[in-house]
Parts: C-alpha cells; sequence; structure tokens
C-alpha cells in the first residue's frame, strides 16, 4: 500500500490495517520543494515506529531526477527493507542502482546485499526489457507494473477496462515466471468503484501476478480475499500433493482425483497453494 | 551549526508540525504552540532542543506549531528547517547528527 512518506498522519500507523506492504513514497506522492522533508520523515519513521511486522518498501525518485542517490543513503541508513526503483528501463538501471545501494551499506555499516530492490515499470520500453531486469540482479525480489505512466507512454489512458494493459500485464508474469522473480499489478485509482476493483483483482490474480500495488486501507481486504486460498482449493491441493508423493512410489504417473485427471505437472500448483495458504494464516494441516 | 537566514519545515496538518527557525541572538529561544501544552507541552520542548542540540545549533529563534506530532515527526520536521537554513541538501549525516 503506497504512503506518502511526508504525511505524518499516514506513515504513524498503517500496520492497523494489516497490509503485506507498506509503500513508503519519496516519489511522484511528494512535491518537488518537500523531497528533502520527506526523507527526515521517513529516516525517523523507519527507525521509530514499529510497523509489526509490515514489509517497509521505499520508492525512490527516478534516475532522472537530481534526488535518488540522498534518497538510497537515507533508505540504507534507516534499514528500509525494499527500495523500488521507479521508471526501470533496463538492466543497466537496476546496476546503477545496486551499486549506489551497496555504496550506502558499506558508508552505514549494514550487511552487504541487505536492502532488497523491487523494479517499477513505468514504459513501453519498461515493459519490452522486463527479462532482463528480472535477471539483472541478485537483490531484485519483483516487478511491479506501474500503469498510470505506462499507458501515457503508449500513448492511451487507464480505462477502467485493463485492455490497454493486457499486453504489459502478460509479459509482465511472463518475465517474471521466466526468471523466479515476483509480479505486482498497478494499482486500481478509482477508490468507489469497489466492484470494479474486485474484477480487476480476480483478474490480475487468474493472470498469475503475486498481488496488487494500493491506494486505500479499504482496497486491502479485498486483496486478501481473493489471493487467500479458499477451503475447497487447500483441500483439493493436500490430496494432489499426497496422492501424487504415493502413486511416484508406486509407479503411477497419472490418476484421478475427486474426478480431475493429476499428473506430475500439478505438483508444484499445489504446493503453492498450501504454502499461499500457510501465508495467509489459514493452513491447518501438516504438509 | 549556524542559523544561516530564516527557514520553515512541516504543516499545521493534523499530527504534523510546523517549525520556523531564524538567525537568534546569542542563545535558542524557543516558542511552542500546541493544542496538547498541557499535556505534552515538556515532552515537546525536550524534544526539540536535543535535537538542535545534536545539530549543534546554539544561537536560533526557533517556533514549533505542534498538530499532535510523534517525536519522530518532531525530530524530522526541526532537522529539515534547520537543514534547510543552512542550504543543505545531500551527503546528510543520517545516523549521526540525524538520528
Amino acid at each position: 500500500m503506497f504512503l506518502n512518506a511526508q504525511k505524518p498522519s499516514l506513515i504513524k500507523d498503517p500496520y492497523i490495517y494489516k497490509p503485506d506492504s507498506i509503500m513508503l513514497d519519496l516519489e511522484d506522492a511528494v512535491s518537488e520543494n518537500q523531497k528533502d522533508s520527506a526523507r527526515y520523515s521517513l529516516y525517523h519513521a523507519l527507525k521509530e515506529i514499529d510497523y509489526r511486522g509490515v514489509e517497509r518498501v521505499v520508492r525512490i525518485n527516478g534516475l532522472d531526477t537530481p534526488h535518488w542517490k540522498e534518497d538510497i543513503r537515507v533508505c540504507v541508513a534507516a534499514g528500509a527493507d525494499v527500495i523500488r526503483i521507479a521508471k526501470t528501463e533496463s538492466a543497466e538501471n537496476v546496476h546503477t542502482i545496486e551499486e549506489h545501494v551497496l555504496a550506502a551499506e558499506r558508508e552505514f555499516g549494514h550487511p552487504e546485499g541487505a536492502t532488497l530492490l523491487m523494479a517499477a515499470l513505468e514504459s513501453c520500453r519498461g515493459v519490452l526489457n522486463a527479462v532482463e531486469v528480472c535477471r539483472s540482479s541478485e537483490r531484485l525480489i519483483g516487478i511491479a507494473l506501474s500503469g498510470g505512466d505506462y499507458t501515457k507512454d503508449l500513448q492511451t489512458s487507464i480505462s477502467g477496462t485493463g485492455v490497454e494493459l493486457m499486453g504489459a500485464r502478460q509479459h509482465i508474469v511472463m518475465a517474471a515466471r521466466a526468471e523466479g522473480v515476483q509480479c505486482w499489478d498497478t494499482v486500481f485509482t478509482f477508490l468507489d468503484d469497489m466492484e470494479g476493483f474486485r474484477r480487476e483483482t480476480e483478474m490480475i490474480k487468474q493472470m498469475g501476478f503475486d498481488g496488487k500495488s494500493l491506494v486505500n486501507p479499504r482496497q486491502i481486504a479485498v486483496v486478501h480475499e481473493i489471493f487467500t486460498p479458499t477451503q475447497k482449493e487447500i483441500v483439493f491441493a493436500e490430496k494432489v500433493v499426497r496422492e501424487i508423493d504415493e502413486k511416484k512410489a508406486m509407479g503411477i504417473g497419472v490418476f484421478m482425483v475427486d474426478g480431475k485427471m493429476i499428473d506430475i505437472a500439478f505438483y508444484d500448483g499445489a504446493k503453492r497453494t498450501i504454502d499461499l495458504a500457510k501465508a495467509s494464516g489459514v493452513y491447518e494441516g501438516d504438509l | 551549526m549556524d542559523i544561516k537566514k530564516a527557514a520553515i519545515a512541516g504543516t499545521l496538518e493534523s499530527s504534523d508540525a510546523q517549525v520556523t527557525v531564524e538567525p537568534g541572538s546569542g542563545s535558542v529561544e524557543l516558542e511552542i504552540e500546541s493544542s496538547v501544552i498541557h499535556q505534552f507541552g515538556r515532552r515537546i520542548r525536550t524534544v526539540v532542543l536535543e535535537t538542535l542540540e545534536r545539530l549543534q545549533v546554539s544561537d536560533a529563534k526557533v517556533k514549533v506549531v505542534d498538530k499532535g506530532a510523534l517525536d519522530c515527526t518532531l525530530k524530522a520536521r526541526v532537522e529539515c528547517a534547520v537543514f534547510r537554513s543552512a542550504d543543505v541538501t545531500e551527503q546528510l549525516p543520517w545516523g549521526g547528527a540525524i538520528r
């Protein structure tokens, strides 16, 4: 969930809404003449507020601005978990950021490699280079689509139907999966259209995304509901894992579970369902 | 640090504080306005003075208009105003004088 790092009322207690991550923003939400002020606010917030296990991501200003170097220093000094690189277009962009993060870790005496990275793809070039971005750094945990800037570059606009984002979304998911990193969808900004938000979240989950960027606490519960496996899915996943383990020992490769043909190809998906159920706090089994 | 010119940081929004610093006349003069002055006035004063001391500011007029800011916000606004008055925006002493 994005939060303006300059606003004390927003950053003092967002954990009460139970987001998975908070994204303290030094970039677009902060006006140009408050960039310095947001950094002091960010530093003390990260140092002094107990976010109760919520992952702390900071979105820094882009490489085309005069702000990103000091943004990196404050992020590392304050112990941010992840830095989100705005307007990423290439592996070279990630390498530049990585170099400065390493220098900051050395300067502030933090373990090298402790600060993770995520890359926001906000242009056609960035989306087309998603694969090289995904494989650019050991620190990179995932990529995210930034729909507003992307559609501007595409010379269209956000319609609410998702049609203008379809190609980028699928390309990003495929790049992330091919390179073994995570991927997150863009924000949904029509705040009063909760039905539209639900439809879009269901769609991007079906497309393969790991999650969605948010701009309002009321969107959190919907994402959690949609991404948390149902009891029916969990029970089926358990059966698949147990049956595959058992049948494999017996030399059987293809068999039926609840009327559905199952083979080894279902194994990873079933394990993932169980892992997701564990992460969501709803798993009570013993796998 | 020397307060070279007047500078301001923060807002009058809820949970924030607006801090103004100006060149002083030989010492630190601190004025605090807060709707919770009776409960937290002493605490606000302590946080602001400690922050100024860490920044080695010994000659300044400082005004704080508090709107229910946490300690971390007070520190951030004082530091921002002081560094703005000194025109310093890069290579800041994170973890040193800023802590």
